[in-house]
């Protein structure tokens, strides 16, 4: 029974450390490549789940929404880009956070004014709302398997893409030492907007994966954001490698605690106390882990910068 | 602005404008009750506090240097004291103001005393991480509030004669207390200790090759912009009368750190023109649309596009 549970648990935390992924692989690009604070990153997440909900709604078919959206969010990263947070790279942190701090409001309250205050609802498609038998007693719902698998697909491709291909080699230069690959003849402006819309269509995929899990709603960026921050910290700014590291770290931990702790607190303080710390202790858990990596290793697990 | 400065390291507070606008500021009230618009009078009561909220960042961001995005924990510490002890029985502010006070020392001392061996992005993500941590366990503790929040029973007892409850009152002591945080600071970074600091974000590695000891002047202006925070919360709780954790989400920290920004970083007066615009800004917006964070958002943007330097004078650090 507890092996069921512990199983289950696993594949959740999975499940979450891999969209934490997708999200915190656009962040991390952003933040190494361009020194960019984009405080705007989880408002790509929450304009991409609610152009899924609105194209699903009107196509009628979730996986039409998903393509749709995904397309229409890169267009709206790309313009972005090019319009306002290119003039915010020379720029300090300071106005870097304000910037962006700004473009989350007006994300946030464009969409309200669009699709009004109610959460929307984003269906998984019918062939995938059921539960699968993975083993004799335990079954594990199908469309969690399908964010299971796109999160792998797509952090293969990304591997591949950075690893693999020009276009990484020059991410990866420019990362490193963006003076450097500047000096190589990388045309990292170029490159950049290349890069950030890739990010936005990695964090509307996140959003129509974890829409129909989730509530569709204003403010469902915010604290993924957050998440995402703490993932690319703890795993070394501009690192692909220690976002992913992180993210797994992240999403594995923050499900086990939720689901462990509450039993765990009861067996050993009863369940009043267990109904009152057990959820503060789980969402705390993640920033205990953050300060604690940051204080032994103030750059993060995996340094990208020399 | 510029002849506000007569070393680049010297804040001097001329006294003529200083006293025109304290003079200004004592006769608000009155000047409010001839126009016939004592509505406005809570809503300036709120730029002041605000204000030195926003003055207490601007010392460890401006002055030092130093990114911080969990201010607001230090805020709500100091408000969450007031409450908590007031639902203790404890209305007395003679007891509980320090009380708050000491809290969000304290805890500035803990959170600085480790965020400080961090620097830069790490160091904005780290004070994030901590302001989080207090804000997930106010939201967990039932026994005050949880999500809900807390309600001040009646505002805290200074003495017989004074009664908080009264709006007029309550500015003016607020007034008095801001001034005085505000005397506070300018007199700190014309001294050894604020030339010291101002010296630590210009070049820390020659400050600290001359024999500064870099870690503990920054912690001591940590801990103190801590503990003035903790007074902005004292004011706060005792305004709305209500504290809850979404005085303490990052959102907060954020919109200190706007208030910051569009003031002046660094600049002396930065912090009380920051909120005294992020105030003013949101009440007139409100007023015509009810998107009206949309065109916060687009004004916010305007400035950091169009005016590089901020509204006031808006100095570049490195």
């Amino acid at each position: 029974m507890t092996g069921i549970l512990v199983l289950e648990q696993s594949l959740n935390g999975l499940q979450f450390g891999l969209m934490l992924f997708l999200l915190a692989a656009g962040l991390t690009l952003v933040f190494g490549i361009m020194d960019m604070i984009n405080l705007a990153h989880g408002s790509l997440y929450m304009v991409g789940a609610y152009l899924i909900a609105a194209a699903s709604l009107a196509s009628g078919s979730f996986w039409l929404g998903l393509v749709a959206g995904v397309a229409g969010t890169a267009l709206f990263g790309v313009l972005l880009e090019t319009t306002v947070l290119r003039r915010l790279y020379e720029r300090d942190h300071l106005s870097q956070v304000l910037g962006t701090f700004a473009i989350l409001l007006m994300c946030n309250e464009g969409v309200r004014w669009i699709w009004g205050s109610q959460p929307m609802t984003l269906n998984p498609p019918p062939a995938l709302s059921g539960p699968v038998e993975l083993l004799p007693g335990f079954s594990y719902p199908a469309f969690r398997l399908l964010v299971i698998a796109t999160g792998l697909l797509v952090a293969g491709g990304l591997w591949v893409l950075v690893t693999r291909t020009r276009l990484g080699m020059q991410v990866r230069a420019g990362a490193s030492d963006r003076e450097m690959a500047l000096a190589m003849g990388v045309n990292v402006r170029r490159l950049f907007t290349a890069v950030f819309g890739l990010g936005a269509a990695l964090c509307a995929v996140a959003g129509g994966m974890l829409g129909p899990l989730l509530a569709v709603q204003v403010g469902m960026g915010e604290n993924i954001l957050i998440l995402a921050f703490v993932v690319i910290v703890i795993g070394g700014i501009g690192s692909v490698r220690g976002a992913f590291i992180g993210a797994l770290l992240i999403g594995v931990i923050d499900t086990a605690a939720r689901a462990l702790l509450p039993p765990l607190l009861e067996r050993l303080a009863g369940p009043a106390a267990a109904s009152d710390v057990a959820p503060a202790l789980a969402s705390i858990l993640i920033y205990v882990l953050m300060a604690a990596v940051l204080f032994w290793k103030p750059q993060g697990l995996f340094p990208s910068h020399g | 602005m510029a002849d506000f400065f007569s070393s680049p390291l010297d804040h001097r507070l001329r006294k003529v404008p200083a006293l025109v606008l304290l003079a200004a500021l004592v006769a608000l009230p009155w000047m409010l009750q001839a126009a016939g618009q004592d509505f406005y009078l809570g809503l300036a009561t709120r730029v002041l506090i605000f204000g030195l909220a926003a003055t207490s960042l601007n010392l460890v961001l401006g002055f030092g240097g130093l990114v911080s995005f969990g201010h607001a924990a230090f805020v709500g510490a100091g408000a969450y004291t007031v409450a908590i002890l007031m639902q203790d029985g404890i209305a007395s502010a003679w007891i509980a103001w320090p009380a708050a006070v000491l809290v969000s020392a304290l805890l500035a001392a803990a959170i600085g005393a480790i965020s400080l061996r961090t620097r830069g992005v790490y160091f904005i993500m780290i004070t994030l991480a901590f302001a989080q941590m207090l804000y997930y366990v106010m939201t967990s503790l039932k026994a005050y509030g949880g999500e809900d929040g807390l309600s001040l029973m009646s505002k805290s007892l200074v003495a017989e004669a004074v009664d908080l409850g009264d709006e007029r009152t309550f500015y003016l002591l607020t007034l008095a207390v801001c001034a005085l945080a505000f005397l506070f600071v300018q007199r700190l970074l014309n001294a050894r200790f604020g030339h010291t600091l101002q010296g630590l974000r210009e070049n820390e590695t020659r400050m600290a090759a001359i024999g500064f000891p870099v870690f503990r002047y920054r912690l001591a202006a940590f801990v103190l912009a801590g503990a003035l925070a903790g007074v902005a919360g004292v004011l706060l709780v005792n305004q709305s009368g209500f504290v809850s954790p979404s005085l303490l989400d990052w959102h907060q920290s954020g919109l200190l750190l706007m208030m910051v920004i569009l003031g002046g970083v660094g600049h002396l007066y930065g912090g009380l023109a920051g909120a005294a615009i992020f105030l003013l800004l949101e009440e007139l917006l409100s007023g015509y649309t009810t998107h009206w964070k949309f065109v916060l958002g687009l004004v916010l943007l305007a400035v950091v596009l169009l005016a590089p330097n901020g509204v006031m004078s808006f100095r570049r650090r490195r």
